[in-house]
C-alpha cells in the first residue's frame, strides 16, 4: 500500500472508526435451518392491476409476493389465471419430465457419461409455468437453469441427451459444454457461459420486433446473482428508454454458487425492486407456485403486447440441490435449509392442487412418473 | 439537418471527404435494406460527433436511425439481440477507446455466435468506431486497439484509408454475414494526412481516391490495394500510416512497394507474400503500441512464409508501449522521423 499522507490538522474523526460490512448467510454447514424471518404472504391476497398501469402505481408489488396456491391446495385471489385441468396435468407432466430428465443426467454425468450437468430442480415451475404463459413463437433468452423451455416447447429430448453427451447426432457438433442448448426452430437463443449477457440481447431482439411492427415479444431469465453484472443494468435502462416488448426474469433461487443472494445485494431490498429506479413494472412471486409464475408472465406478456412496455419479474425460490455436477453445497450451507424452505416444492404443490379439486390421482400420479422414468431411460 | 454534400469539381468528377463517404454507405444500404439500422451516441436527430450520421435520422425515419443510451456494453448487446432477429445492426462506438465496455459482447457473444449455435443464428452487425492518434486526443480519443480484435477468432478486422474504400468497404461490412470492426482513422476523415505535422493539412479533394462514385459498389474484404509498386522493399500499413508510409517514401525517393492491407482479419496474406518475395524486404508500420500488435502477428506471418527471400530482418516501426501521450503527441506518432531510420536500416545492406 502507498504510504498515506499525513492528515491535515482540520480533518474530520469517526467516531466509531469505519467498518466494513461482509454479508453473510443465515446458516452454515451443520447450523439448523429456521426461515421464520421470511414474510410468506398468504395466498391471494393482492389484487390484479390492469396491464397497462404506470409502473409507479404498483410499486407495492416490487415488495410483495404474489402468491396463487394457499395451504389448502386451492386456488385464491384476482391472480388465479383458471387454468383448465387438462392445461394444469399438462404443466404438472412437463414439470415432472424436467425433473427426472435432471435426475437422470446428473446420474449420466456421475457415471461418465456426460463431463457435466446443471440440474434446476426446485425451480422447475419457473421455466415451465413461465414457458406455458408465452407464445410459442415468442423468442426466450434463457440462462442455463432453463430446460423446462425446452421441454414445454417440445425440444426431443434425445436431441437434449446428444448436446450433452456431445455425439455424432449433437446438433451443436460438439462445440458447446452441456446443457449450453440452442434451437431456432424452437425459438430458444443458444446458452452462452457469460453470465447476463442474454438480457440486452433479449432487449434488442424485443427492439427488433417493435422496429418491424411484429407481434412477437422476448423473455430473458438470469440468476439473482447475475443481477450484479453490468449488463442487466444495461437491459434494464434500454429496455425502458425504448419500452421494449420485454420480460426479464430473475430466478432469485438464494444461491450464486457458494454466495448467498445477500451479495447480490439481497439484504437491502428485493430483485423485483430493482425495476422501480428504471421506471420499469416489477412484480415479485412465489417461484414455486405455478398458477403465480403462469400468471405474472400472463401479465407481464399482455403488457409487452400492448405496447406497454417491459416487466422484472422476481422469482422468488430455491435452488435445491447444488449448483453443477461439479458442487457440493454441504460446503457452505445448511443440509437443511431444503426441508425448511417454506415456499415446498413447485411439483408437490400443483399435484396437491390437482387432486384437491379432484383432477388427479395417486393412480394417474404413479402411471405418470412411470411414463417419465421410460421416457429418460 | 443537411446532408454533407459532395463537391463537384471541373472534371464533374464526384469527390467527398471520408465523412461524405462514409455517410453514403449507411445512406445507401438503409435504402437498399430495411434490416438495416445504425444506432448509437448522438448519431440520431444530432447526426453523430464526426458527423457521418448527418441526415440519415431525417431521412430514413427514428426507428431505423437512432439514439442511444451511454452504454457500449448496452449497445453492443441489443445490436447481438437484433441480428439474432434477422436485422442488420450498424451500432457505432464514438471513439475507440470506449468500445472496451462493450468487449464481452463482443468477444464472448458476436464472435462466437455463429460458432457456439452450429449457424443457427448470426451476428451480422457492423460496429464503426473513430480510431487512432494524431490529432492531440491524448490517452482516451487515440488508441489504436485493432490487435485486440484480430486476436478474437470469429470477428473482422477492416481499416479503410481513402474515401473510395470507405464506402465501398463499409457496404461490403454491413452485407457481410459475421460481426466486422470497421475502424476510421479521424486523423484522415477530412484529408489525408502525410506525417509532416508542420506542412498545411490537404483537403481529399486534392486526392486521386476522393473520387466516389455513386450509388451502391463494395469492396470485398480480404483484398490489399497496392498502394504504388517497387522493388525496394514491401511496405505494410493500414489507415492513416498508409499516407505517412507513402509521404515518406516519396520524400526519400525509396521505390518502395506500399500495400494497403484494408482488412486485417481476413488478411490478404497472398499480395503480403508475393510482394515480399519480389522486395525481399519488409516494413510494417502502425499506430498501435509494439508488443502483440498487429505488426507482430505481419512480421511472424512474413518471417514464415517469406524467409528464405528476406534480406534483411522484418522492422517494425509502432506507437510506444506507453498509453498515448496529450502534448508528447509528435514524439509518440510514428512519423517520418522513424519511419525513415526504418527505411534506412532495412535498405543497409
Amino acid at each position: 500500500m502507498a504510504k498515506r499522507p499525513e492528515k491535515p490538522a482540520h480533518s474530520g474523526h469517526n467516531k466509531p472508526a469505519l467498518a466494513l460490512h461482509v454479508p453473510e448467510p443465515k446458516f452454515r454447514p451443520g447450523d439448523a435451518a429456521d426461515f421464520s424471518h421470511l414474510e410468506i404472504p398468504q395466498a391471494g391476497l393482492l389484487t390484479r392491476p390492469d396491464e397497462t398501469i404506470h409502473p409507479s402505481e404498483i410499486g407495492d408489488f416490487a415488495y410483495g409476493l404474489i402468491r396463487v396456491l394457499g395451504d389448502d391446495n386451492l386456488a385464491h385471489g384476482a391472480w388465479d389465471p383458471k387454468l383448465d385441468p387438462d392445461t394444469l396435468r399438462t404443466m404438472l407432466g412437463h414439470m415432472a419430465l424436467v425433473r427426472a430428465f435432471d435426475e437422470r443426467m446428473f446420474r449420466g454425468q456421475r457415471q461418465g457419461k456426460t463431463s457435466f450437468y446443471m440440474k434446476c430442480t426446485g425451480e422447475e415451475a419457473t421455466s415451465v409455468a413461465a414457458a406455458m404463459a408465452l407464445a410459442s413463437d415468442d423468442m426466450v433468452f434463457p440462462s442455463y437453469r432453463q430446460q423446462g423451455i425446452l421441454i414445454v416447447r417440445g425440444y426431443p429430448i434425445v436431441d437434449m441427451i446428444n448436446q450433452i453427451y456431445s455425439n455424432k447426432a449433437d446438433k451443436l457438433k460438439g462445440r458447446q459444454l452441456p446443457i449450453m442448448y440452442s434451437s431456432r426452430e424452437h425459438s430458444f437463443f443458444s446458452i452462452s457461459g457469460n453470465l447476463a449477457t442474454q438480457c440486452p440481447q433479449a432487449v434488442g431482439w424485443a427492439m427488433a420486433s417493435a422496429i418491424k411492427g411484429d407481434t412477437r415479444i422476448a423473455a430473458t431469465w438470469l440468476g439473482e446473482g447475475s443481477t450484479a453484472e453490468g449488463d442487466f443494468h444495461s437491459a434494464c435502462t434500454f429496455a425502458t428508454v425504448y419500452n421494449a416488448p420485454v420480460i426479464l426474469n430473475v430466478i432469485n433461487n438464494q444461491w450464486a454458487i457458494s454466495s448467498f443472494s445477500g451479495f447480490a445485494g439481497a439484504e437491502r431490498t428485493t430483485f423485483a425492486a430493482r425495476a422501480l429506479g428504471y421506471g420499469m413494472a416489477g412484480l415479485r412471486v412465489d417461484g414455486n407456485d405455478v398458477l403465480a409464475v403462469y400468471a405474472a408472465m400472463q401479465w407481464a406478456a399482455n403488457r409487452a403486447r400492448a405496447n406497454a412496455g417491459p416487466t422484472l419479474i422476481e422469482h422468488f425460490t430455491y435452488r435445491a440441490e447444488g449448483h453443477s455436477t461439479s458442487d457440493d453445497p454441504s460446503g457452505y450451507r445448511s443440509a437443511h435449509e431444503r426441508e425448511e424452505w417454506p415456499l415446498g416444492d413447485p411439483i408437490m404443490r400443483l399435484k396437491k392442487h390437482l387432486i384437491a379439486i379432484g383432477e388427479w390421482d395417486l393412480e394417474r400420479q404413479a402411471a405418470m412418473d412411470l411414463d417419465c422414468a421410460e421416457r429418460v431411460k | 439537418m443537411k446532408k454533407p454534400r459532395a463537391a463537384v469539381t471541373a472534371d464533374t468528377e464526384r469527390r467527398l471527404n471520408m465523412i461524405e463517404a462514409i455517410n453514403e454507405a449507411l445512406d445507401i444500404m438503409l435504402a437498399r435494406d430495411p434490416d438495416v439500422i445504425v444506432m448509437g451516441e448522438d448519431v440520431g436527430f444530432f447526426g453523430g460527433v464526426f458527423r457521418c450520421t448527418a441526415g440519415l435520422q431525417e431521412k430514413h425515419g427514428k426507428t431505423r436511425v437512432f439514439d442511444t443510451p451511454i452504454s457500449e456494453c448496452g449497445i453492443i448487446g441489443v445490436a447481438v439481440g437484433m441480428g439474432a432477429y434477422g436485422l442488420r445492426p450498424v451500432p457505432e462506438i464514438q471513439f475507440a477507446d470506449y468500445i472496451y465496455p462493450g468487449l464481452d459482447q463482443l468477444i464472448s457473444e458476436a464472435a462466437r455466435l455463429r460458432y457456439r449455435s452450429a449457424c443457427e443464428y448470426i451476428a451480422p452487425l457492423t460496429v464503426r468506431s473513430p480510431f487512432g492518434g494524431g490529432i492531440f486526443g491524448g490517452q482516451t480519443h487515440s488508441q489504436s486497439p485493432e490487435a485486440i480484435f484480430t486476436h478474437v477468432s470469429g470477428i473482422k478486422t477492416v481499416i479503410p484509408s481513402t474515401p473510395y474504400d470507405a464506402k465501398g468497404l463499409l457496404i461490403a461490412a454491413i452485407e457481410d454475414n459475421d460481426p466486422v470492426i470497421f475502424f476510421e482513422p479521424k486523423r484522415i476523415y477530412n484529408g489525408p494526412f502525410s506525417g509532416f505535422y508542420d506542412k498545411p493539412v490537404e483537403p481529399w479533394k486534392r486526392h486521386k481516391d476522393s473520387v466516389v462514385p455513386e450509388g451502391y459498389y463494395r469492396i470485398p474484404l480480404g483484398k490489399a490495394r497496392i498502394v504504388r509498386e517497387g522493388e525496394a522493399m514491401t511496405v505494410l500499413a493500414y489507415g492513416t500510416m498508409v499516407h505517412v508510409a507513402e509521404a515518406v517514401c516519396i520524400a526519400k525517393g525509396i521505390d518502395a512497394e506500399i500495400l494497403d492491407l484494408r482488412t486485417l482479419i481476413p488478411l490478404d496474406i497472398e499480395a503480403i507474400e508475393a510482394s515480399v518475395r519480389k522486395t525481399g524486404r519488409c516494413m510494417i508500420v502502425h499506430e498501435a503500441t509494439r508488443t502483440s500488435g498487429f505488426g507482430a502477428e505481419l512480421s511472424a506471418l512474413v518471417t514464415e512464409r517469406c524467409f528464405y527471400h528476406l534480406e534483411a530482418p522484418v522492422e517494425r516501426v509502432t506507437g510506444f508501449d506507453t498509453p498515448y501521450p496529450h502534448s508528447l503527441e509528435w514524439a509518440y506518432f510514428p512519423g517520418p522521423v522513424r519511419i525513415g531510420e526504418a527505411i534506412d536500416k532495412l535498405l543497409k545492406d
